[in-house]
């Protein structure tokens, strides 16, 4: 049953592994866009640490969202998407195993790359902790979420704008828990509730999300 | 199952279609069974791929119904497909993958495993020797075209829906494909295919569906 699942995040490391510079674009624009606020505000340190979650959490969500259009666009155009809704798998479950690959390429260095980031802001190291947990538990929504969107927009020729509309708002609810996390850590009131938020909000986007982003893929190769 | 008998297996049942606001074609139905072979043809733009596209599955039809052993193919779904075989305009192979990746996760998904062994044994009998291991990228056309109809030699499906399978491919290819498929459908299997070559492969089991003539 689970093997379909598996070989889908094989083949799609394997082809990621293939292709790296995909994955540097993203970790650069992330490290730049959190780089530019320190730059722009001036380097009070106090200002800075009190901006800095929701900076890096609205750093990694823009980062996690250039990164979507990938997901499906190369599928779509070479006919393995259409062979993949073709087959005796259920479609929602290769969904989530591309996901799954999807987040582990261009999610977890985020997640890796965001304690670095979070030192130009002079965070502690409690709340940096709490900043990776966060970011491990949202992240992977944001993919889920964020690859309905991507399915929406397949095929269309001003997909890139039309699919930022389209899931910037679905994001906020992830971005609020998730910067709320770091900075109920920094005030000294602990991220714990938060957290279970975030975690409650990733469980149902996993059994949600992939069954609309396979409706969604169907519609797209009508 | 039903074994080489007559009984129809795919019925296609008044079935119309429509691209945008043109309609392709209006009350079609043919039915197709064990051991024929269905051989489409029309102009360009008279609905072949979209008729071939809807029989996959792919593509929701204006009206009518495509049956599968008496039932509609939308409501069967991954049942219906695990007989299918579709190859489109698409080759449906990845260009960072090798031949024998694409192949052994082709097979994968269509729900059996392909050893590696036998993935070379495949693509050398599809003329593809020494270029097994290349990534797909680097492979031409025709060659391409090869590594996706190799899934016809690895697959066990019963119907096949090819569209323009001959295309890109060279006069040896081309003789090697119309004797997989006239092996395919000698051994019970069913075609549906498009092509605009002359078709001397086919035997008597071979029916023409052609599309856009009195349908305006």
């Amino acid at each position: 049953m689970l093997e379909p699942l598996f070989w889908i995040v094989r083949r799609d490391l394997t082809i990621a592994m293939r292709r790296r510079a995909d994955v540097f674009t993203t970790l650069i624009f992330f490290a730049i866009v959190v780089s530019l606020f320190p730059l722009g505000i001036g380097p009070e340190p106090n200002t800075l640490r009190l901006i800095a979650p929701g900076i890096v959490w609205v750093g990694a969500l823009l980062a996690s969202m250039l990164a979507l259009e990938q997901i499906f666009s190369a599928d779509h155009r070479d006919g393995t998407l259409e062979q993949m809704l073709l087959t005796p798998q259920p479609v929602a479950l290769l969904v989530a195993g591309k996901v799954m690959a999807h987040w582990l390429v261009s999610g977890v260095p985020l997640v890796l790359m965001a304690p670095l980031l979070g030192l130009q802001f002079d965070l502690s190291w409690e709340a940096l902790q709490t900043l990776i947990v966060s970011l491990l538990l949202g992240t992977p929504t944001l993919s889920l979420i964020g690859a309905i969107g991507a399915a929406l927009t397949l095929g269309l020729r001003s997909g890139g704008v039309l699919l930022a509309l389209l899931v910037l708002p679905l994001y906020i609810p992830v971005l609020i828990f998730g910067a709320g996390a770091v900075e109920a850590t920094v005030s000294g009131l602990g991220g714990q509730s938060h957290l279970s938020m975030l975690a409650a909000i990733l469980v149902g986007s996993l059994v949600l999300t992939p069954l609309a982003t396979a409706a969604a893929l169907r519609v797209a190769e009508d | 199952m039903s074994d080489a008998t007559n009984e129809p297996e795919l019925e296609v049942h008044a079935l119309s279609c429509v691209r945008g606001d043109r309609v392709l074609f209006r009350d079609l139905s043919f039915t197709l069974g064990s051991g024929e072979l269905l051989h489409l043809k029309g102009q360009n733009g008279s609905g072949k791929t979209t008729l071939l596209r809807a029989l996959a599955g792919l593509l929701l039809p204006e009206s009518g119904e495509i049956r599968w052993n008496g039932s509609n193919i939308r409501r069967l779904r991954e049942e219906y497909s695990r007989h299918l075989l579709y190859l489109g305009h698409l080759n449906g192979i990845k260009g960072d993958l090798t031949a024998v990746e694409n192949l052994r996760i082709s097979a994968t998904l269509d729900g059996f495993s392909l050893s590696e062994p036998r993935a070379w044994e495949l693509l050398a009998e599809i003329g593809l020797r020494g270029h097994e291991d290349l990534p797909s990228k680097h492979l031409s056309q025709g060659q391409k075209r090869r590594v996706a109809l190799a899934r016809l030699l690895a697959n066990d499906a019963r119907m096949w829906v090819l569209d323009e399978p001959f295309t890109a491919l060279d006069v040896a290819a081309v003789q090697l494909l119309q004797d997989v498929i006239r092996r395919h459908v000698k051994d019970g299997g069913m075609a549906v295919i498009t092509t605009h070559q002359e078709v001397a492969m086919i035997g008597e089991h071979t029916r023409t569906v052609v599309l856009g003539q009195k349908h305006a």
